[in-house]
């Protein structure tokens, strides 16, 4: 049998290898993947493990290359990734790439600091230029009726400076400072006119202002311009708008609270010349810097880039080699250092088909290192639990997920999966039937499949993506089974196809079909041809949309039991298999067996009156088996069980369907039900006297142990008895368990039956929305005819087809899913499934780089 | 008379020889699981296409049609509706 259907089995294995070899063999046992390490030293510190030093040392690697990484990023360069996953590295080379990365991190630091600066310059600079442009405009405006000479425009300037300076004209001051300047202005006072220029952010302009006008009382003058384009903030690299001021005050105490306010709004103030000719010799003198300034920042970005480009090509590499070592450091954290500090030694579950495979791993290990002791593999007894291991390929592994989901399997009971894959998407089918949204499903899942390797590897954090991506197969699956049971039920997008041509004719006559809104077709005459059709559902039954309904619904619930019982019996019967396997001789015969009874003389009997009825009652037969008498499969089931005298269906019908029915539904029904103590109670009595007899054994001689023998043997078990082994469950559990497991699985195999009735269910609403699509939507758009016609079909298709993929395949598609899901947690597993296991967690290379380098310390 | 017996015995020895045949020419490391699908797939196929085949045997009702449908089919599927039909009762 394949592997696929138990769990591998498992054996604790204690490995002993040579210090010097202990990296390399560690490495090459995670380049495998078949092995699960368990923590030696549970108790011991994090930072107090072996290895520690060496797994900062890794962190440290990592926290560079991810600053490496954060900063290509922000250029914008592609890492290159070839998919490859390069060996990890030997304990020297860690040196070399620690020198590398310590490296490449200084220089990037510099480069950055240094671009830094020069941005800092670089602003300070552009400021400047446009303080000296705008602080010409405010000169400008300063004195425009006062000097109307035609003299050239700088001679005009220089002089309107002079005046300032000077203080000399009390008229320009009174333009300057407005009203309440002249008014204070004493003729003869010496007024010394200062003003600072300066930047700010345009945010606090208005702010700033306020805060000017109240602390210095309307002394001072602000003029502001705003600066168009956006400068660069050097630290973050943001782009901020700002304007440019220029303050007009008198006096020392006016400037220093001028300047105290531009540094608590965080202005930058600038010494500006006053007179004009200096003005324009530092603005060139400022342009000239500016070109220079970005000459040089521009071969610092150059420099930079190149960097990066250089070191975006190994960045990847560097990223798996560095996490492959710090997941080595890890597992030699796990180990224990034997008395002579020469050896290692690890303790490891190891399949036992793969310790051939291991052995070969570790010699290669030991090669490498050139050590000369090989190491050492010891298999150990031990009562613990392995954990589980289900070997799957890319095809199996998605519906061992979904048995997962619910609880990993018991160490070697029967794995579900194997059957899942085919009975999942059966079952989904079943709820789905439909060939059109079959295809459409199947073509999707294929078009994943073909391109796997490409959809694979853009790893994308899209979570419902990459669900539908890892259920690629089981999307595949479930739309061909989807295809079949569509031809099945003779349904494409709510239509029938007709293949073979149908097999009920029209017998009525012209007058009749004129004069009758509904004709009813008989089967009894020769309407119907006598033969069905031969694949799947006439498609007669699409056309007569008064009773499709009442027709199909006979047909689909009775498929669903039948489905839902041979379902059940198969679960039933895998218990069966996990018995023998276990040696588990009293579950054998007091389980399995009576439960096995009460399922097929109940359900699947109930099973088989449908398949009788199918086949005796005719409309063309002679009475009594005509259609008229056919019974009711659910009245004659519950009169079976309630031990009540049927009535007979119709007028002087039978009463039963064969000879000898009321016999054999009593025998049924009394073996069923002399099942049930049989379950409740064969196997705790069996274990109660068993050990009886153990512990008549253990103390033959003394009479006290028959006064207690007898007892227990009067008790029901209700103290559970002296004697018993100390880590046994005492007997009252044990009668109580077996209560609780009998009392499910006896209701349980009622309420299931009826919940297989969701396979009807699901498939008659899918086939209504199909037919509400149809009828609503797209038939609408096929009666218009002409241009117009076409034009409108096309946006009605359009509308159609956004309905069926949203609501038909992907909503009624993941309705289905979940409910199949359910029917094999629930109504399948339960009737054998334990899922007590734990799953087997190898130390993997592939796993620990998929994560991106989380790693488990313990396991 | 045989001729009704054709289909489903046809249909039935494809399935049997998929379920039956088939997973003798298995190979790979798969082998019992490729197996175990064919199998499973031939009976829950058959099973299903069996039930939909014994359902419509001996119906008990007939199709309730209206005369629009009734006219469909008559112009569709070559059911002329004449003045008097022959009819078997």
């Amino acid at each position: 049998m394949g592997s696929l259907f138990r769990s591998e089995e498992m054996a604790l294995c204690q490995l002993f290898l040579q210090s010097e070899a202990a990296y390399a063999c560690v490495s090459e046992l995670g380049e495998l993947g078949l092995v699960q390490f368990r923590d030696l030293n549970p108790d011991v510190n994090a930072f107090q493990r072996k290895f520690v030093n060496e797994v900062r040392r890794c962190d440290e690697m990592e926290r560079k290359l991810r600053y490496l990484e954060k900063e290509i990023k922000k250029d914008g360069i592609p890492m290159l990734d070839t998919g490859e996953s390069p060996e990890a590295p030997q304990p020297r080379e860690m040196i070399d790439l620690e020198a590398t990365f310590e490296k490449l991190e200084n220089e990037l630091r510099e480069v950055n600091q240094n671009a830094e600066a020069l941005k800092r310059n670089f602003l300070e600079l552009t400021e400047l230029k446009h303080i000296l442009r705008k602080t010409q405009v405010f000169f400008d405006e300063s004195v425009p009726m006062v000097y109307k000479s035609t003299s050239t425009y700088s001679s005009n300037k220089y002089r309107r400076y002079l005046q300032m300076a000077d203080n000399q004209n009390e008229d320009e001051q009174a333009q300057l400072l407005g009203e309440e300047g002249v008014r204070a202005n004493q003729p003869g006072q010496n007024l010394k006119l200062g003003f600072v220029a300066g930047v700010i952010s345009r945010e606090k302009l208005p702010a700033f202002e306020r805060m000017l006008w109240r602390a210095c009382r309307g002394n001072v003058f602000l003029r502001q311009a705003m600066i168009e384009s956006p400068l660069e903030d050097p630290t973050n690299g943001d782009q901020v708008y700002k304007s440019v001021f220029i303050i007009f005050f008198q006096g020392d105490q006016l400037k220093t609270r001028v300047k105290k306010i531009c540094e608590g709004f965080r202005a930058t103030l600038y010494p500006c010349p006053e007179a004009p000719a200096d003005r324009r010799e530092m603005a060139m003198g400022v342009m000239t810097r500016i070109e220079d300034l970005n000459t040089v920042l521009g071969q610092t970005q150059d420099h930079r880039h190149r960097v990066l480009v250089a070191a975006a090509k190994n960045l990847k590499n560097w990223f798996v080699k560095v996490r492959k070592i710090k997941a080595i450091y890890h597992t030699l954290n796990l180990f224990n250092l034997d008395v002579t500090q020469k050896c290692l030694i690890a303790e490891c579950w190891v399949p036992l088909l793969d310790i051939e495979t291991i052995q070969l791993a570790l010699r290669r290990g030991t090669e490498r290192s050139g050590s000369s002791v090989p190491p050492i593999l010891n298999r150990m007894q031990t009562f613990e639990n392995p954990p589980t291991y289900n070997r799957t390929n890319k095809f199996t592994k998605a519906f061992q997920a979904l048995i997962d989901a619910y609880g990993v399997a018991s160490y070697r009971e029967m794995n579900p999966a194997p059957y899942t894959i085919i009975t999942f998407p059966f079952l989904f089918a079943v709820m789905f039937g439909d060939l059109g949204h079959g295809a459409i499903m199947a073509l999707f899942g294929l078009w994943m499949i073909r391109k796997e390797k490409g959809l694979a590897a853009q790893k994308t954090d899209n979570e419902i993506w990459n669900i539908f991506f890892g259920g690629r197969y089981i999307i595949f699956l479930m739309g061909v089974f989807s295809m079949y049971t569509g031809l099945i039920y003779n349904d494409i997008f709510s239509k029938s196809l007709n293949i073979f041509g149908s097999h009920w004719h029209l017998s009525y006559n012209k007058s009749t079909v004129w004069n009758n809104n509904y004709l009813q077709l008989s089967p009894a005459t020769s309407d119907y041809e006598g033969t069905p059709y031969p694949f799947g559902m006439d498609p007669i039954w699409q056309v007569a949309s008064s009773n499709k309904i009442v027709f199909q619904n006979a047909y689909k619930m009775k498929i669903s039991i039948i489905f839902g019982v041979l379902h059940m019996i198969f679960g039933v019967i895998m218990s069966w298999h996990n018995h023998t396997y276990f040696r588990n001789r009293l579950s054998l015969l007091y389980e399995f067996i009576p439960q096995l009874l009460f399922l097929v003389v109940l359900f699947f009997y109930l099973v088989l009156l449908m398949f009788i009825k199918w086949n005796r009652y005719a409309a063309t037969n002679a009475f009594p088996m005509t259609e008229a008498c056919a019974p009711s499969i659910l009245i004659t089931f519950i009169d079976m069980v309630l031990f009540k005298n049927s009535k007979a269906p119709g007028k002087d019908c039978n009463i039963y369907m064969f000879a000898g029915q009321s016999f054999f539904q009593t025998i049924f029904v009394l073996i069923a039900l002399a099942c049930i103590p049989v379950m409740l109670l064969g196997k705790p009595i069996k274990i109660m006297q068993a050990r009886k007899l153990a512990n008549e054994e253990v103390q033959p001689i003394t009479g006290a142990s028959d006064a207690e023998v007898g007892g227990m043997s009067n008790g029901g078990g209700s103290h559970g008895g002296g004697g018993e082994h100390h880590d046994e469950e005492e007997m009252s559990e044990i009668f109580i368990h077996q209560g609780i497991h009998t009392i499910e699985y006896v209701l349980g195999s009622v309420s299931h039956t009826a919940s297989y009735l969701r396979l009807w269910a699901l498939s008659l609403a899918h086939a209504q929305l199909a037919e509400v699509l149809w009828s609503m939507v797209l038939s609408l758009g096929l009666n218009k005819e002409g241009w117009l016609g076409g034009i409108f079909l096309t946006v009605v298709f359009a509308f159609w087809a956004v309905l069926t993929v949203g609501i038909l395949v992907l909503m009624e598609g993941l309705s289905a899913f979940l409910h199949t899901l359910r029917l094999h947690w629930v109504e399948f597993q339960s009737k054998f499934y334990m899922g007590h296991g734990y799953a087997f967690q190898p130390f993997s290379f592939d796993t620990i780089i998929e994560n991106g380098g989380a790693v488990t310390e313990t396991e | 008379m045989v001729d009704a017996y054709v289909p489903p015995v046809v249909i039935t020895v494809i399935w049997a020889f998929i379920g039956i045949i088939c997973p003798f020419f298995a190979r790979g490391p798969n082998r019992g699981v490729t197996q175990c699908c064919i199998m499973l797939t031939a009976v829950t196929c058959w099973l299903f296409w069996l039930c939909c085949y014994l359902t419509q045997m001996n119906p008990l009702i007939g199709p309730k049609l209206s005369m629009n449908e009734i006219m469909i089919m008559a112009r569709e599927w070559g059911n002329e509706i004449k003045d008097t039909m022959d009819v078997e009762a």
